[in-house]
């Protein structure tokens, strides 16, 4: 197994690991913020994977304005589960 | 939505210029870098929805009103049929090239596509804002 194929493995895993993170905090702030993480991790998964032009849509729209809907959303409802 | 404390007004303010720069690049190079109008508009409305969320609701209301951002979003929205129709007047389908070719890899190339690309990164900008607003006033009417 080749070291590119190793580290794109090794992100995916991490992928999993955060989407998991994501589903069982109870506090949504949180959980919004662990999303983001795990956008950027697939932003770099398509970069890897040859992609440049999803890679920055999915960094801009997945980090940025998903992320500021989510915190304007989670203040005008209630903060924990 | 009030504004956030004094550090994170001073980071919003240094770093909007350079984000605003970079989703300029971004549209303005659409058909030269991958990229093009709708991640450099998101990018524009991310840096402007950062200053807005540091600075309070009422104080960016004042520089960037709704009714700006609508105008704007129209204007793009009015851009891209205005070309699509030269390219029927003139050509022979929707969207079909008028403009000289220019030579592969120059900024002014490409015919019509940095045109439609400032098109697109302005409606979506300016649309992404309007969603902003949207979801705050939505919201803040439920309450009332």
């Amino acid at each position: 197994m080749s070291l590119e194929l190793l580290i794109q493995n090794a992100l995916l895993v991490f992928l999993f690991v955060l989407c998991l993170i994501a589903i069982e905090l109870k506090d949504l702030l949180y959980s919004v913020i662990v999303l983001a993480g795990a956008s950027i991790t697939l932003a770099v998964i398509f970069f890897m994977l040859q992609a440049p032009d999803i890679a920055i849509t999915q960094a801009a729209v997945g980090a940025g304005v998903m992320t500021v809907l989510f915190v304007i959303a989670i203040s005008r409802t209630r903060r924990q589960e | 939505m009030a504004g956030m404390t004094v550090i994170v007004r001073t980071i919003a303010r240094l770093l909007f210029p350079f984000t605003f720069l970079f989703g300029a690049y971004i549209v303005l190079h659409g058909h030269l870098t991958p990229g093009g109008g709708f991640p450099g508009g998101v990018i524009i409305a991310a840096s402007v929805v950062m200053l807005f969320l540091a600075y309070g609701i009422e104080r960016a209301q004042k520089r960037v009103g709704f009714l700006h951002a609508e105008v704007l979003e129209s204007v793009g929205g009015l851009a891209i049929v205005v070309l699509g129709l030269f390219g029927i007047l003139l050509g022979i389908t929707f969207l079909q090239n008028v403009f000289p070719l220019g030579t592969l890899g120059q900024l002014f190339s490409a015919g019509n596509l940095p045109l439609l690309y400032l098109g697109v990164g302005t409606k979506v900008a300016a649309g992404l804002i309007l969603i902003f607003y949207a979801m705050l006033f939505a919201f803040r009417g439920g309450e009332e």
